[in-house]
């Protein structure tokens, strides 16, 4: 008996213990600090579809995650504390274009974010057609005809840099590629001595110079668009613009989500208080009902939500509104173990059975309904968290999983601990009292 | 016992039910949210007092945004609504309602374009469509065992109409309250009913559980009783579970729709309706059409 009620008291001092952890990590510099979703702390999520019709299947993925280092060099540049780019993995249900996501905390002023990233420049380089030699020639042909991609794009960019023309004074812009870009422009060059390979910046023609020999050692020029002072500053800043990084693809921005701090502190914050008093409530409710086991379910709930919180924090589980809503509803299905349990307990003890045997039945009993019960819900996260197509219920299915989970792990070990170390060894008037049920 | 015995009038209170509900989806359908239809909201704060409606309503005209809805939101604020917009015309409509040097903030703005939303309305139905069929699976495992006097099967099969049951009368709600009361359906609904069918499926597997191990224990006891009592004697053996589970779960999100946010307020009122149906559908039509099952297998059998 002893040795239970030690193990009980070890029990609660861990509970308390996680509780602690729970609280003391609650500072602005702590790693450990609740992670909240966009939608709670305020910030911009912005998500993008990528046209990738001019890219061959297999590099899809690789361009893809081109396409993110660039926005993540431009948003670095932009100045924004933990920044999300990320590329959507598109399940298998979902849509088959790519599509990437990004998250800005703290930043609520979208279009200069918008701004930010898609005003990159899509830098291009194409053929023109043999037989072309001004404009007339293009009417009635398809852009792909006229203009042969060579794949040669912003993505083999390595710099770019603002020069003058030695002569003129005029404006130009020099551009290096890396390795991979520089071979490729070598090829290009070669093979196509005299033709004319087009420079195009987000889908206009920018120079039209024609190639007089093979280029090795990978350095191209964009002259001859640039004039004057105004040409100077366009210049100026499209050397900016490529050095952030040219897109290597084009990108269309599909939806927008931005939400102010204030309306997200109002959300956390009447989160918290629903939160405290349903637990409240709940643990008036089960005292008054199931007594002493009552008692000790509302102390296992208490575990069960530091247990909860600290499993958010070490996981870390990014909160959102509807987190915090699968949370408080968590709470209350988490008593759903314990009220089996208890009414098992009860039907046992009036089966004539001693206290401790009603109690290794009532849990024995209890534990496949509590096991099959649980497994559905869990069942409907799993199936939630793939098919979500919002942040929002996502974040709900996280947490209801893992609700689920704990009030499971708390129910059998955590109640059945404190209800064998508060158990009486006589079945007398007291514990049958305390062990009874209902408002009589 | 009572719930077997009149178990048609309970039978009736939910088809009536069911019937309504589904008069008023077909009726004046569901209100789709922007989550579904694409669209876009604006919510903004004015630093001063808020100018009227029907001159921002003008003054948006130029801008062709289709129907504008405009809702006042606490002292100086204003939700906005309308089809879905790039942000070049995101941006021309900032500058039209900061005009005339008048300070407002936008404290959320969210633009869903139409394509998204057509996905993420296949998607919920596809994940109720999962969801019903996982479980339906699941009862048919967990139960594979029983056998007599109604088979494994079958529980499955009560078990959908139970569900059917849980998702119609939420959904008949919603379909009430958004004619009524402008009610959106979105994505937290989808959810929310998802969530019921989890819970309602935690009741039914409760109580069929009981059944199951009763009939377990009438067997090794050679005791002979009727199906229709053992069925009746399971129910009222879980009746106080069942209700005791369900009220904590509704008092949680009862608190929550008072207290909590505004986003999670729908969320949590189509939670309770869903609940109730769910806790109603275990008890008072899953176990009683055991019984209902099992005499018609007799009436056929003769």
């Amino acid at each position: 008996m002893w040795k239970r009620r030690m193990f009980a008291i070890l029990l609660m001092l861990v509970a308390v213990a996680v509780g602690f952890f729970v609280y003391s990590t609650e500072t602005a510099i702590s790693p450990y600090a609740f992670k909240l979703g966009l939608d709670l702390k305020g910030g911009t999520h912005l998500l993008y579809e990528a046209d990738t019709s001019s890219v061959a299947t297999g590099d899809v993925a690789a361009s893809m995650n081109a396409l993110r280092d660039v926005i993540e060099r431009r948003i670095n540049i932009f100045g924004v504390s933990e920044p999300v780019v990320q590329v959507s993995s598109g399940s298998v249900f979902g849509a088959n274009t790519p599509r990437l996501i990004v998250e800005l905390p703290g930043v609520t002023d979208i279009s200069k974010a918008v701004d930010a990233i898609g005003k990159t420049p899509l830098l291009d380089f194409r053929l023109v057609a043999p037989g072309i030699t001004d404009e007339k020639d293009i009417t009635g042909k398809k852009f792909d005809e006229t203009f042969i991609a060579t794949g040669l794009t912003g993505q083999y960019l390595e710099r770019a840099r603002l020069e003058f023309d030695q002569n003129s004074g005029a404006a130009e812009v020099s551009l290096s590629f890396n390795k991979d870009g520089s071979d490729l422009f070598e090829k290009i060059t070669k093979n196509n001595v005299g033709r004319i390979l087009a420079i195009f910046l987000d889908g206009d023609i920018k120079s039209m110079p024609v190639i007089r020999e093979a280029i090795t050692g990978g350095k191209a020029i964009i002259s001859g668009g640039f004039v004057g002072q105004e040409g100077r500053v366009e210049a100026r800043q499209l050397v900016q613009n490529l050095n952030l990084g040219a897109l290597p693809l084009p990108i269309k921005l599909i939806s927008t989500e931005s939400i102010g701090a204030t309306l997200g502190e109002q959300a956390v914050s009447s989160g918290i208080r629903a939160g405290l008093w349903s637990f409240a409530i709940i643990a008036l409710f089960l005292i008054l009902w199931y007594r002493l086991p009552g008692l000790v379910a509302s102390l296992s709930l208490l575990v069960y939500v530091a247990l909860n919180l600290a499993i958010f924090k070490l996981i870390p589980v990014t909160l959102t509104a509807a987190g915090i809503a699968a949370f408080i509803l968590s709470i209350g299905m988490a008593v759903d173990a314990n009220i089996l349990i208890f009414e098992r307990l009860r039907e046992e003890l009036a089966r004539g059975r001693s206290l401790n045997d009603a109690i290794t039945e009532g849990f024995a009993r209890a534990w496949l309904s509590i096991r099959d019960s649980n497994l559905s819900s869990i069942i409907t996260a799993v199936i939630l968290y793939s098919l979500a197509s919002t942040s929002l219920v996502k974040g709900f299915a996280l947490v209801f999983a893992v609700g689920v989970l704990v009030s499971m792990f708390t129910a059998i070990t955590v109640s059945r601990n404190l209800l064998r170390a508060v158990e009486f060894e006589t079945v007398g008037r007291a514990s049958k009292f305390f062990f009874g049920s209902g408002f009589k | 016992m009572h719930i077997v015995n009149h178990r048609k009038f309970y039978y009736c209170l939910s088809a009536i039910l069911i019937v309504l509900s589904l008069a008023a989806i077909s009726f004046w359908g569901l209100n789709l949210g922007m989550d579904f239809k694409g669209g876009s909201l604006l919510e903004i704060q004015y630093n001063s007092a808020r100018p009227e409606v029907a001159g921002i309503e003008a003054s948006l005209k130029p801008l062709a945004l289709g129907d504008v809805s405009i809702r006042t939101a606490g002292d100086n604020g204003l939700i906005l609504r309308f089809r879905s917009v790039t942000d070049a015309e995101h941006q021309s409509i900032s500058k039209v309602l900061g005009a005339d040097g008048i300070s407002v903030v936008e404290t959320r703005f969210s633009s869903i374009g139409s394509v998204l939303g057509a996905e993420a309305g296949r998607k919920s139905i596809l994940a109720i469509g999962l969801v019903i069929i996982a479980i339906v699976l699941f009862i048919t495992f967990a139960f594979r065992k029983v056998s007599e006097p109604v088979s494994s099967w079958k529980y499955g099969l009560i078990a959908i109409l139970a569900l059917a049951h849980d998702v119609i009368i939420p959904t008949g709600a919603f379909a009430i309250l958004g004619h009524f009361a402008g009610y959106e359906v979105d994505v937290l609904f989808v959810t929310a009913i998802l969530v019921v069918l989890g819970f309602s499926i935690h009741d039914t597997i409760v109580v069929f559980d009981r059944v199951r191990e009763n009939l377990k224990v009438a067997k090794s006891l050679n005791r002979r009783v009727g199906f229709s009592t053992l069925v009746g004697e399971s129910i009222s053996q879980t009746f106080v579970r069942s209700i005791n589970t369900s009220l904590t779960t509704i008092i949680a999100l009862t608190v929550l729709y008072i207290l909590g946010g505004e986003v999670t307020r729908h969320f949590a009122l189509t939670l309770i309706i869903g609940i109730t149906a769910g806790t109603y559908s275990s008890i008072f039509l899953a176990s009683p059409l055991l019984v209902t099952i099992e005499r018609w297998q007799q009436r056929n059998r003769k």
